[in-house]
């Protein structure tokens, strides 16, 4: 079998010419402002780089710079905004009571708009042990520890629901987690992943978010693969997607065996693309394709 | 192997004969005009669609259609398995002859948009949206 | 599914008379009848399949919905608002269920 190699070799060569096409029809259109509700909001689409983090990125761009206008002003407007839905849902979930102590989240922590404002700009964040932990992780605790409930499901829909509304929380604050201290080796590990490449196809994050920003994969624009959008409502599924699950679904594009969603892997992986995006604004709920 | 363009095949060829006696074959677009239309003449213009162009999910594609006069239009997504997508009748509470909605196209394909106007004409007009196949597990 | 919570926009305020423009959105899988599960079967079609939207008692728009309306389903009309009244809003399910939503609309 040995002559099929250089064949093989071939047909992966092409592939890959494929996958990245340059010269795209629609560049990210830059100078686009994410400007919710009529002037109620701008929100941060472009910060500056830095030597530390993202030392090979010129600038700092949401995903939503890549989208085109249709998507895009999907999200600029709280009623357009499909992701709404699941804020609107995650709301009710706050002062629901469930479990055996008979407790609602509101009842220990009140109004949701002053207690969870910020809590989605620093996430993930080490917990008071010193492991890093995802908003995922914080009201699964909750959840089980102090209202005796069941723990939710990932990305099952009341998660979704309930990430979507503390994120909104945070619209507008710029992203700002820890990755010093006691989450450097946290942060470490999420970078040792972001280069490595994975799968049959052999890609790492950095080949599509990094090396290829801008171009074409299929008809598709590459972005930045900034998560300061998630939770995000994806056209494609009709629903909210979260940070894991979108890792997940990258991971299996490149044909390899993924991590799961809130798997420790995923979570220093979500702590070092995080950081990627110091300074954008936290989106809230996005719109993406 | 019966393969899928084997079946395709099959199948036209099957109901290509049960058209046979009949004076036309009808594409299910047709059918669906046929259906609003009662086979009336209908002129082209006086509809405006706006959608994009290219749409990058096929989804969830945005798209508005007015026609002023108009008391009922028909949406219709020429290229889907089932091309209907909706009919509107505006009431006379009606402010204009103008609704906006988001649709799923299966592919690149033209979207049709019928109004029946208020002295029982019909117009219509069609615009192409291209259906992008998105990068990742799109 | 989870509960159906309809959400409707009106313009803050309009004069007698004026034509406004009504946003509605009701939160709904919009099966289409055509999608397989996993083990291959096919997933019944359950649908929005008749939307209307009434003023004053008065028909604005009455819109008959195919499984090609996204998830979701988004309606956008403009109604006319001779006098302060009430809205009526109609959502009905493929499985008998009808959803429906009033919103008071004041004219200045």
């Amino acid at each position: 079998m040995q002559h099929l190699k250089p064949v093989k070799t071939l047909a992966l060569a092409s592939a890959c010419a494929a996958l990245f096409a340059g010269a795209a029809f629609a560049d990210p259109d830059l100078s686009a402002e994410l400007v919710i509700n009529d002037g109620e909001l701008t929100l941060v689409t472009r910060a500056p780089s830095d030597d530390v983090i993202t030392p090979n990125l010129p600038e700092r761009y949401s995903g939503w710079l890549f989208r085109d206008a249709a998507t895009r002003e999907m999200e600029m407007d709280d009623f357009e905004n499909p992701a709404m839905l699941a804020v609107e849902a995650g709301a009710d979930l706050w002062t629901t009571v469930d479990g055996s102590a008979g407790q609602s989240c509101a009842d220990c922590h009140g109004d949701a708009t002053e207690s969870m404002a910020g809590v989605r700009a620093h996430m993930p964040h080490l917990n008071a042990n010193g492991v890093l932990w995802s908003m995922e992780d914080y009201i699964n605790n909750c959840r089980t520890e102090r209202m005796g409930a069941e723990a939710w499901r990932w990305s099952g829909d009341q998660m979704t629901s309930m990430t979507s509304y503390i994120s909104m929380q945070s619209r507008g604050m710029p992203v700002d987690v820890q990755i010093d201290g006691d989450a450097a080796p946290y942060w470490e590990q999420g970078r040792e992943m972001y280069y490595t490449r994975y799968g049959q196809l052999e890609l790492s994050c950095a080949n599509c978010h990094e090396d290829s920003t801008g171009l074409m994969i299929r008809a598709d624009h590459l972005s930045q693969g900034q998560i300061s959008g998630f939770p995000t409502y994806r056209l494609k599924n009709a629903g909210i997607v979260s940070i894991h699950n979108r890792f997940r679904g990258c991971i299996r594009d490149t044909r390899a065996e993924s991590f799961a969603e809130g798997s420790d892997e995923f979570r220093a992986l979500e702590l070092y693309v995080a950081s990627r995006g110091m300074g954008l604004s936290v989106e809230g709920v996005s719109v993406r394709p | 192997m019966l393969t899928r363009r084997d079946t395709l095949a099959i199948g036209l060829g099957a109901s290509a004969l049960a058209a046979l006696p009949l004076t036309a074959s009808a594409t299910p677009v047709d059918d669906a005009v046929a259906a609003f239309t009662g086979g009336a003449a209908v002129a082209e213009g006086g509809v405006t669609i706006t959608a994009p162009e290219i749409a990058e999910n096929g989804n969830t594609v945005p798209i508005s259609v007015e026609a002023a006069g108009a008391t009922e239009i028909m949406l219709i997504a020429t290229g889907n398995p089932t091309p209907n997508v909706g009919r509107f009748v505006f009431g006379p509470g009606s402010g204009s002859s103008m609704v906006a909605t988001r649709i799923r196209l299966g592919r690149t394909q033209d979207v049709m948009a019928i109004a029946k106007m208020a002295d029982g004409s019909y117009a219509s007009t069609a615009v192409e949206v291209k259906v992008t196949i998105g990068g990742c597990g799109g | 599914m989870t509960d159906v919570r309809p959400r409707i926009r009106l313009p803050r305020s309009a004069s007698a008379g004026d034509s406004i423009v009504v946003k509605t959105l009701v939160n709904h899988d919009m099966e289409s009848g055509q999608r397989r599960n996993s083990a291959g079967e096919t997933i019944p079609r359950q649908i929005i399949n008749r939307f209307t939207c009434e003023f004053a008692g008065v028909m604005v728009i009455d819109a008959y919905l195919e499984p090609a309306i996204s998830a979701n389903p988004y309606i956008e009309f403009e109604a006319v608002v001779p006098a302060s009244g009430d809205f009526v809003f109609t959502w009905y399910d493929d499985n008998g269920d009808v959803y429906t939503a009033t919103e008071t609309f004041e004219v200045s």
